[in-house]
């Protein structure tokens, strides 16, 4: 439920900037999509008229494998002198390569979270200082948190060419074991604990 | 090691201050309550490790509190918590920095698996790339826990042919996933 004071933030804002559009569905804060062509000139704004001056997250989001718009990037900022959050997302145009505009020349603290983004969901971000990879290995060929990406993961070549030559250790996909072990919503924990699920190693219900 | 056996004493004056044994078992207790552990602290398990050297559990009470951060200095590397692919590399490194003889204790469920990190970033357990002597369980371990493991190292280090180790080239210990 927003309160009163997001609900004027959020009427605010599609006021003075015609090209920005509610986002529904909030249930915290003031949250708003903004075109991917628009994005920096609405920032600018953020930062120095409405005085959002500190960028809390930066993340990437995979809408699904079907979805179109696929990819988006969602800004999370905070305003230190009215105690106030907004969300501002932007949808990358393009499904196939999808690129938004950085935020980094706004507020420099989105380093980091927008490499977080392009490593795990393969969200490009134009003008960015830096875009490498910050979690996985830089040869890593995947964008993991994509959804048609298995958790497991897939086989790839180990980064480190002398552990190889000393191992023959490979990236292989990690034994699920009757999982994911997701525990679901809504039901008891007798039925939604792993437990639950997997009853492949219980005594009375031998294989074979 | 035996006791003071007074039939070899060839000196009355120093009979019963002399010590039989065997150079191996000398060698060894000598070494297995001198393990100077090296942390590789990954996640959560290098904090219980923490605890287990300050004063409440007191790793010193068995003869191996000498934590040294430098592989050179160490002789047991006790790789503590998540190994991902990215540290896995520099987890090798450090093995191989260490001068023989080492000794490596997978400490608690995702050195020793990958524990509940069934992922893509996880490598499934640490025994992939080193070879581990001891595995202790938990999540994260216990301090008690991993005294007992390490205690079950002392007592691996006692049984070591340490001479003849001593004397050849010590052999490379085989991976167990190879």
């Amino acid at each position: 439920m927003l309160s009163e004071k997001d609900l004027e933030l959020q009427k605010h804002l599609l006021e003075a900037y015609p090209y920005v559009t509610e986002r529904p569905g909030s249930a915290d804060h003031a949250s708003v999509d903004v075109p991917a062509d628009k994005a920096l000139e609405f920032a600018r704004a953020l930062r120095d008229v409405e005085g959002f001056a500190a960028i809390q997250e930066c993340c990437g989001c995979d809408w699904g494998v079907d979805a179109s718009p696929r990819f988006s990037a969602i800004w999370h900022l905070y305003n230190y002198d009215k105690h106030l959050y907004v969300r501002m997302n932007v949808y990358a145009p393009d499904n196939a390569k999808p690129e938004v505009p950085s935020m980094c020349p706004i507020w420099a603290g989105a380093n980091w979270h927008e490499r977080e983004a392009y490593d795990l969901v393969g969200v490009r971000f134009a003008g960015h200082p830096d875009l490498r990879r910050i979690m996985m290995w830089d040869a890593y060929p995947y964008h993991p948190l994509r959804k048609d990406f298995p958790l497991a993961g897939v086989e790839v070549p180990f980064p480190d060419a002398d552990t190889v030559a000393q191992t023959g250790v490979k990236v292989m996909p990690a034994p699920q074991n009757g999982g994911p072990f997701v525990s679901g919503c809504g039901h008891t924990l007798r039925t939604s604990e792993p437990f639950g699920r997997d009853q492949e190693w219980r005594e009375n219900n031998r294989k074979g | 090691m035996s006791s003071t056996n007074t039939e070899v004493g060839y000196n009355s004056k120093i009979e019963g201050g002399v010590v039989v044994t065997k150079l191996d078992a000398a060698l060894n207790w000598i070494r297995s309550h001198s393990v100077w552990p090296m942390p590789m602290g990954l996640a959560c398990c290098a904090i219980e490790f923490m605890s287990a050297s300050c004063s409440r559990f007191d790793i010193s009470r068995f003869g191996m509190e000498v934590t040294r951060f430098s592989p050179r200095q160490a002789d047991c590397m006790i790789v503590a918590g998540t190994v991902t692919y990215k540290m896995a590399e520099a987890v090798r490194r450090i093995y191989d920095q260490m001068a023989e003889p080492k000794w490596v204790v997978a400490m608690g469920a995702c050195a020793s698996s990958g524990g509940m990190f069934r992922s893509y970033s996880t490598l499934q357990g640490v025994d992939r790339i080193i070879p581990v002597d001891v595995y202790i369980s938990g999540c994260p371990t216990r301090p008690e826990a991993l005294f007992d493991g390490l205690m079950a190292l002392q007592e691996m280090i006692a049984k070591e042919p340490a001479l003849r180790l001593l004397k050849r080239e010590r052999p490379v210990k085989p991976l167990y996933f190879s």
